[in-house]
This record gives C-alpha cells, structure tokens and sequence, in this order.
C-alpha cells in the first residue's frame, strides 16, 4: 500500500449561518483562534463536513456522489486547499488544479491570449511553460480566431473552455473537478471525458465531484457517496451508486408519501368547515358539492355529494404500499369504499395523467361492463396492473366513484402521486410490449455497460 | 506569517503579471488609453488651481507665486496614496471569484492595488517634472533629488499597510468601504496639500505644555510628513531639511505594513468565506 496522495484526517468543516449580527464574534474568533466559528453557538453553524477521513492513493480516480448541499463541493474545496478545516487535517501531496469554476481568474476586458498567460501563472505555471503549451491549449479549447479579442467578448462556452484547457494543461498531479465536465457542446464533452482518461492513464489522482452516476461507473476506480457532511458509503462505485439511488428513491418514496397525505388532508380540513376557507388556501384542493363546471381545467381537489366515500386510497407494489416504480413493476391500486346506506347505482373509475397532463389511461367499471348490483358498509376495490408499462416520470391518478349517469359521488382529482423509474430513457406516454429483432446482415451488440 | 512573507516576494511574477493586466484593462476600450494616465492630474491641476485662484482666491505665505505647481507636488502622490487604498479596501470583494474558486495568495490582490497605482503615479511624474523645469524659480538640485526614491519608499510600505489592514477588515465589515471615501476626504483636508505646513504649525492652542494643536496634528499625520517631504524636495528652495521625520516615518510604515501584514494573514483563513 503506497501513502495517500490526498490524506483526510477526521475533517470537520463549519460554515456560520448567515447573520449579520455576529460579525464580531466571527472577527473575533479568528483573530484570536484563527477560526470563524469557535465563538458562535451550535444553533449558528452549519456543519458542511461532519468528521470525514478520507485516503485517496495515487493515480486512483476517485468520484464523489451525494445530493445537492450534501457536502461535495466544500470537501473539495478542503482539498483544494481553498478553505481551511475547522478542525481535522488536510494532506495533500503535489500540485493540485482544482476545477472548481471555470475561467475563475479571467479579466473580461484583456485579450484571451494575455488571459491564458495570466491564468497559467496563476495556476502555478512559468511564463516559459505557458508559452510552451499555448499553442495546444489554445486548439484545446478551440479559440483560434478569437484568441486577440477580449474575453467579454466570448461565449460562455467558450469563456468555460478556455478556462478548462488552461486548468488541466498546467499538467497538475492532483486534478479536482467540481461538475464541470458537463461543459459545452456534445463534442467538447467528449474531448474532456479523452482528457480525462489521458489523466487516469499517466496515473493522475482525480477527485471528481458528479450528479453523473454513469461518469462514475464508468470511469472511477472508487466511489464516495456524502450526505450530509459525512461519508455514508464508500467503494465500488456500482455497489455505492446502487446504494445512493436505492436511498434517493426511498426519499422520493417518502417526500411523495407525504406530499399525498398533504393533499388528502388539505381536502378534508377545508371540507369540514366549508364557508370559512381559510385566507391563502385557495390553491389547496377543496371539497365540494358540486364538480368543476370544465373538468379539463380543475386542479387537484376532491368533490362528490356522496354517500359513497372513498375513504383511502393506496398504491401497492408486491403487497407493500410504494410510490416509487420500475418501469414493468407490479402496480396495484386499492380503494377503501363505504356508504353509510346501500347504493344500487355506482361505477368506480381510475385514471392516470402525465406530469404534463395528459391522460395516459383512463377507465371505469361501467366502460368495462360490470353491472352494479348493491355497495353496502364498507369494502375494497383492487386495481391490478401486470405491469407498469409507463415511461419514467411522475404520475398522478384520478379516482372516482359515480353514478351510471356521471353524478359524483366522490371524486379525487390528481390528489395521488407516484412516480415511475426507468432503465431506458424512451420517450413517450405508452411502452407498448416490444422487442427488437435483426437480420444476419445487420450486427449490432448490447452496450457495454448493460449487464 | 514570516514564512507567508517570504512568499509574498515568490508571486513577483504573479504580481507583476496583476499589475500589468490591470493597467491594460483600466484603459482598454477608451480612446485616449494610456494617455488618461497624463491627462488625469493635469485636470485634477486645472480644477483646484481655477478654485483656488478664482473662485475661492486664497494667499498663502511662501506659496502664493507659484501655487499651481505646489499644489501639484503634493496632490500626484495623495492621488497614488487615495486610490491605492480605496482600490485595496475592495480588491477582496472584487476578486471574489479567485478567492473563492481558486486556490489563489490573497494578499497578491493589495499588492497589486497599491503597485498599479503607484506606476500611474510614476507615469503622471514627467508631467510634474516638466512643469517644475519651465515654471519653477528654484528648480530642485541633484543632491535633492536623491531624496526622491526615499520618499516614494516609504509612502509606498505606508500605503501598502494600510492596504493589507482595510483589505481584510472589509472582508467582515463592508461598511468600511463607504465610509473610507469620507475619512480619506477629512485626511486630505488635514495635510498640508492644498497649504504650506507652515500656515497651520503656529495655529490652534497649546495643550499642557504641548506645541500649539496644528503643529501636534501636522505631526501625528503620517501622510503631512510624506507631502512635506515632496514639496521640500521639489518645490522649496534649500535642502532637504524634513528627513529626520521621514526617516522616523520609514520605521513607522515598516512596523505598519508588519501588522497589517500579521492581521492579513490570521485573517486569511476566513475570507473565503466571507467575501
């Protein structure tokens, strides 16, 4: 085992709340102990990074994942040396050129060419070296004709890749990039993902910072999942991808869960007090006798004059309540229904609606030939689907239960939310059953990265 | 810090290369360009010599032949000394993005300030120099002149730690930035640029045995010291008679620019933060 390049010990990174009030403690504090936030209450900081130790061997390329706020950045930031640890140690070994933004040091109003040169010197370089690699950095980023113009002059593609070229020709031995190898168009992508992998191969240390799980797993060696300050995960990038999304969904699972008790509870609280709205709400579903006069144009809400009631509605995968599916899963929608007295005429219907609105699929007992015979107390009405053949995207349902002649009984417009995932990103509102199939004369071999 | 110190002198390059692309992106884009540098004090002349010698006609002793020319040895180098420290209060701010983004020695940034003002103080100079060797009776000697370099070093360390401290402290205080107009204002009016020292030495009363209040309040001015010295040099007859206090002054600024220096750097670790 060779010694760490970038070597984490216990680091501890605090961050004051924003409040002018306190400037004087902060001014104080690190006057006197050389840190901001030693003199304000816990109530007044925020700890970006919690306690992380972190090894990162040479030549290894390390991705860091996590949600927005999770930390990422402000750990990159350690290593960059551009902020200080509250507490903890901070080792990093060799030159480092951290893309954190890009085109950070340029001056709009001077030429790209004399910017070139004094971002270089600014990243560490001799006037020699830069003039030395000039030339390649200028076709790198592909400037040509504009080199002599200001920089205020460019566009912002070509400010960030300008900014690029110089940073990662300053040949460092520690390359730290924040999000930016979205920069630019499809082909400079890829020129800086070639880059990139020129980097892995002469054994450079990368410390990467992406929302792109598919940039991880294919090209980290290792991956660090961070939430909330600390390291939750750390390994094989598959296995600490899979674990992070498997989290994320969980999360939308919840924040989705919650959302829909939201709504529900919204209806049914200005349901009981019915004139007395209260002020603000008006966007908050309402309850009331009478439907919309254009159903087409109605918000989420819930209206019917009853006496059937569908007092629960629940989305269920495998027996399990969920709101979040794979595409294909088992999707079962369960309605508790009840009727304070027996009802011969009724018809339970679902509809499902894209995030744009469009009715994907819609349907009801009475469309599907199913003569009412007599709903009395209470029970259960059970929508099955095989399998979940939507695209992926956030869906919400309709449930209703009427009469034959469309009299309301109760109605939920858009109050339930699930949400679809996917393996493929098809378009569309519908994946009909399909597979595709090719002639001898016409080759072609699953991607690589699909197992 | 001794060690921050010792690398400040290692971003010469860097510093060098600040400066020059701020005197280039100063003019760019205007028509006159770097001629601005020449034809700035020359207004800024024209302005207080009309005020002073139409609008608002005063005669001062020792001064009152050639007052343009006197006011001009003073007004170049509070110029340099004015902007370099307003420019310093805000290079932090301004350069947000270098803090902030980069791994970049902050303490570059006053340095560049104070220096990118002093070139221009450098290059109003041949200005000041024709002026005094076709309008002044008593043209300053060579052994005068010698003086001159000494001068400029001391105002320049002066300059450089009032910088670094007023960089750092508008790091946390932003109020600093405007009130910094207004005191360099009241400072102005209290050298003796726009007067010979000697009008206000006599003035005021003496407290408990002290020489009289304008004589102790020209002397705890840094800055009357450095205008005396320039108009001693340049405009009066004689020798350099005011070295002693420059000399006392160059002690004085060293120790100032090490504080500042010191303030700078125990402040350093916060101004990515706050900026």
């Amino acid at each position: 085992m060779t010694d760490p390049v970038i070597a984490l010990r216990d680091v501890t990174k605090l961050y004051r709340r924003y409040a002018y009030r306190r400037q004087f403690s902060t001014l104080k504090s690190a006057l006197l102990k050389g840190s901001l936030a030693s003199e304000l209450e816990p109530s007044e900081v925020l700890r970006a990074v919690d306690g992380v130790s972190l090894d990162v061997s040479p030549g290894a390329t390390v991705g860091l994942i996590g949600r927005n706020g999770s930390g990422k950045s402000t750990l990159l930031k350690l290593v960059a040396g551009i902020t200080k640890p509250t507490t903890g140690k901070v080792d990093v070994r060799g030159r480092i050129s951290a893309l954190i933004e890009l085109g950070a040091g340029f001056h709009p109003e001077i030429s790209g060419r004399e910017n070139i040169f004094i971002n270089g010197v600014m990243l560490g370089l001799t006037k020699r070296e830069i003039a030395r690699r000039f030339d390649e950095i200028v076709e790198f980023a592909e400037v040509e004709d504009f080199i002599d113009s200001p920089v205020k002059t460019y566009s912002s593609g070509m400010y960030m890749r300008l900014g690029f070229a110089v940073a990662v020709h300053v040949d460092p031995d520690v390359l730290l990039i924040d999000e930016v190898l979205a920069v630019g168009d499809e082909g400079f992508s890829l020129k800086c993902l070639d880059k990139f992998s020129e980097f892995k191969r002469r054994g450079k240390t990368i410390l990467l910072v992406t929302h792109g799980l598919g940039l991880v797993q294919r090209y980290c060696d290792e991956a660090v999942w961070v939430d909330a300050g600390r390291i939750r995960g750390q390994g094989d990038p598959r296995r600490v991808v899979h674990t992070y999304t498997t989290d994320i969904a969980s999360n939308e699972e919840h924040a989705l869960a919650s959302a829909d008790r939201k709504a529900l509870a919204a209806t049914e609280a200005s349901g009981a007090g019915a004139d007395d709205t209260p002020e603000g709400s008006t966007d908050l579903p309402v309850v009331t006798e009478e439907p919309p006069t254009d159903m087409f144009q109605a918000a989420q809400g819930r209206w019917g004059a009853g006496p059937v009631r569908i007092d629960r509605v629940a989305l269920e995968r495998d027996g399990a309540e969920a709101h979040v599916f794979r595409s294909g899963d088992r999707l079962a929608i369960r309605l508790g229904v009840s009727t304070p007295e027996p009802v011969r005429d009724f018809v339970f219907g679902i509809s499902i609606f894209n995030a744009e609105g469009v009715c994907c699929y819609g349907t009801n007992t009475d469309i599907e030939e199913f003569e009412p015979v007599e709903l009395s107390g209470s029970g259960e009405v059970i929508f099955d689907i095989d399998s979940l053949d939507l695209v992926e995207g956030t869906y919400k349902l309709d449930v209703a239960a009427h009469t034959r002649n469309g009299l309301q009984y109760d109605y939920h417009r858009l109050l339930h939310t699930f949400r679809v995932k996917s393996h493929t990103k098809d378009a569309g509102i519908y994946r009909p059953r399909h597979r595709w199939s090719f002639s001898s004369g016409v080759r072609l071999a699953p991607h690589p990265m699909s197992r | 810090m001794l060690n921050n110190l010792w690398r400040l002198f290692g971003y010469r390059v860097l510093i060098q290369t600040l400066v020059v692309r701020e005197l280039k992106a100063r003019y760019r884009g205007s028509v006159l360009g770097f001629f601005w540098s020449f034809a700035n004090p020359l207004l800024l002349l024209l302005v207080y010599t009309f005020v002073f010698s139409v609008v608002l006609p005063s005669r001062f002793d020792g001064v009152e032949d050639n007052y343009a020319l006197f006011l001009f040895c003073g007004l170049l180098p509070w110029t340099w000394f004015t902007s370099a420290l307003t420019e310093s209060s805000n290079a932090l701010l301004a350069n947000g993005n270098l803090i902030k983004k980069v791994l970049f020695p902050a303490e570059v940034l006053p340095v560049v300030a104070v220096l990118a003002n002093m070139v221009h103080f450098f290059l109003a100079l041949p200005i000041l120099f024709i002026a005094l060797a076709l309008f002044s009776a008593t043209p300053p000697g060579f052994t005068e002149l010698l003086w001159f370099p000494a001068v400029v070093a001391v105002q320049f360390i002066l300059t450089l730690g009032f910088g670094l401290m007023l960089a750092a402290l508008t790091v946390h205080f932003r109020d600093i930035k405007d009130l910094l107009g207004n005191l360099l204002t009241l400072w102005f009016f209290a050298t003796p640029i726009l007067y010979p020292w000697t009008m206000v030495t006599s003035r005021g009363p003496s407290i408990g045995g002290l020489p009289p209040a304008g004589k102790v309040l020209m002397d705890v001015n840094p800055f009357a010291h450095i205008a005396i010295s320039y108009q001693e040099i340049l405009f009066f007859d004689g020798p350099f008679g005011h070295w002693k206090w420059l000399l006392a002054l160059a002690l004085g600024g060293v120790a100032l620019f090490l504080a500042g220096f010191a303030l700078f750097d125990r402040l350093r670790d916060s101004f990515a933060e706050e900026v």
